[in-house]
């Protein structure tokens, strides 16, 4: 074989690996793309149909325009971490992991790929909430670029936290703990549901401590103008939160931890 | 050239095992090559480090004059590897697995599909190549594994057991198929516990044990240093009695079958005469073992003793 150029081989290399992902995401499809869906389509007939029309308007928004953001952040968080939890977890599991790791690709491109791989199914599936929340009321859309930057750094975020989860589980338990104990409870817990200021003092203060707090209302912030945080604060803390885990997970890649000898 | 040159390579994994201590290897360009020893010798554990799915204690591996320590993708861009356990995504299409490989190498994805187009028809696997990779059967996995190996067409392949568990006609084609492609040029890294396979495919060999290469040699050049032989003799009728040879130790099994050992100074010529004297008419004739095999043993066995002794 000729040599070829690294970056041929790299640029061709991650190709191959998104198109590998997003081939997985369509094959399982009934896993990946249709629970949201009907989770999402669930969470608006009970807590935007039936309560919200109770609780009224939040921020100058009726309740269900109020949470289909956060409803939206919830499932592209939910999805990106799992997609990559779950694909690279499953690739350790089934050894196919030493496809990539005996090619000649860097780490860092390794995660690039996986965390694309994240990335279009955190989209994919938050297209497919908004689709279903345009169905229960509208939703206007106050800066796109506010939206569209909240969505893809979020979704990078926990795309790069599936990818650590995974790089360290041993067992299938081990990959479904931090979803079910650590992001779940902060998910609710990050304004999704509610603005921060109708919590006691307390609460709200302590709030602020939760990261996702900061992506809810960046995201929230797009759609309608309103937010309970500095957009601009949030955005540092999504790229900062990025780039770390960005840099961790490649070091861990590059000490083989959890899939070297 | 050298494909593969090893110096000074050691493994202690984190549990204190010593897997290698110290091996230096230099297999030429072009070669067919086999790296033979017990279970636990230390032969995957070199492939893996060869691979880097293994990180070395110590040492310097070259791929082609690419040190791994520096230029890992260069190096890794020239081997295929076949490992010994089925590692492929069992979910994927048979051509997908093949394609996905090809990509992972820089190969476009035009190029790809059609190199696994002809290797999957060179390994009889095209008709299932829209088949869930689960569903084939053990050989054919095995063959999937070497197509895919193949699919960037490396200077340099490493099979690490490849026809384990597979049926002797299969592994019979496998042959062919192997010596077809190192007869191209490849170079070509065998690992097997079956040691026939190694002697009628490979011209060079070395042997590990315990984490040290204890032969290294040209294939003929190992088999010269067997210096004892157990040949088995068919006779065409019945013997009642061990027939005379004198100078030989034999015995016989049934009474048409004599086991004899023969020496390296001694010759077969000097046994047939002997037993056409007595009206011994010799059928058909085959070693006990496979040659191979017996040195294998004995150096094996000479190490574990010494180990034993001190």
């Amino acid at each position: 074989m000729e040599a070829q150029p690294l970056g041929r081989i790299r640029r061709i290399g991650f190709q191959t690996i998104v198109r590998r992902e997003f081939g997985r995401i369509i094959r399982i499809w009934g896993q990946t793309l249709v629970p949201p869906a009907v989770t999402a389509a669930l969470y608006f007939l009970i807590f935007g149909s039936l309560i919200g029309r109770r609780i009224g308007q939040m921020d100058g928004f009726d309740y269900m325009q109020y949470i289909a953001p956060g409803l939206i952040m919830m499932a592209v968080i939910s999805n990106s971490y799992g997609n990559v939890v779950s694909s690279f977890f499953g690739a350790k599991f089934g050894k196919h992991i030493e496809e990539l790791l005996v090619a000649p690709l860097p780490n860092w491109l390794i995660v690039l790929g996986y965390v694309a791989g994240g990335l279009m199914r955190g989209l994919l599936v938050g297209a497919v909430v908004l689709a279903v929340s345009l169905f229960f009321t509208h939703v206007p859309v106050a800066h796109p670029l506010l939206v569209a930057g909240s969505v893809i750094l979020t979704s990078v975020v926990f795309a790069l936290g599936g990818l650590f989860n995974a790089i360290f589980a041993k067992n299938f338990d081990q990959i479904s703990w931090f979803p079910t104990f650590v992001l779940t409870p902060l998910v609710y817990l990050g304004g999704v549901f509610y603005s921060v200021a109708l919590l006691p003092p307390w609460a709200e203060t302590l709030s602020y401590v939760n990261p996702i707090l900061y992506m809810v209302n960046a995201f929230r912030h797009g759609f309608l103008g309103t937010s309970d945080v500095d957009p601009g604060f949030a955005f540092l803390i999504m790229g900062a939160f990025a780039i770390a885990m960005f840099l961790v997970v490649v070091v861990l890649m590059n000490r083989g931890t959890g899939i070297r000898e | 050239m050298q494909a593969l040159s090893i110096r000074g390579l050691t493994k202690t994994y984190a549990n204190g095992v010593h897997a290698l201590r110290g091996i230096d290897l230099d297999v030429e360009e072009g070669d067919f090559f086999a790296l033979l020893g017990p279970n636990g010798a230390g032969k995957t554990t070199t492939i893996g480090i060869i691979m880097s799915l293994v990180s070395k204690s110590g040492g310097a591996v070259t791929v082609f004059g690419h040190d791994i320590d520096r230029e890992l993708d260069r190096a890794k861009s020239c081997i295929g590897l076949v490992p010994q356990e089925i590692n492929f995504n069992q979910f994927e299409k048979v051509h997908t697995v093949i394609a996905n490989q090809a990509g992972f190498y820089g190969i476009p994805r035009k190029l790809a599909l059609e190199r696994s187009e002809k290797y999957l028809r060179q390994l009889q696997l095209w008709d299932k190549r829209e088949h869930i990779a689960r569903s084939l059967s053990g050989g054919m996995k095995r063959r999937l594994m070497i197509a895919r190996a193949l699919v960037h067409e490396p200077r340099l392949l490493i099979l690490d057991e490849p026809t384990a568990g597979v049926d002797i006609e299969i592994r019979r084609s496998m042959w062919g198929f192997l010596r077809g492609i190192n007869a191209e040029g490849t170079t070509i890294i065998l690992t097997t516990h079956y040691l026939e396979e190694a002697e009628s495919l490979c011209r060079h060999i070395a042997i590990i044990d315990g984490g040290r290469i204890i032969e290294n040699d040209t294939m003929s050049g190992v088999i010269r240093k067997l210096s004892q032989e157990t040949f088995v003799l068919n006779f065409r009728c019945p013997a009642s009695v061990v027939p005379q040879l004198p100078g030989y130790v034999s015995r016989l099994t049934d009474d048409h079958t004599l086991e004899i050992d023969v020496t390296r100074e001694q010759g077969l010529n000097d046994i047939f005469a002997k037993l056409s004297q007595q009206g011994i008419e010799v059928v058909s004739m085959r070693n006990k073992v496979n040659r191979l095999e017996e040195l294998f043993m004995r150096l094996v066995e000479r190490k574990d003793a010494q180990a034993a002794g001190g």
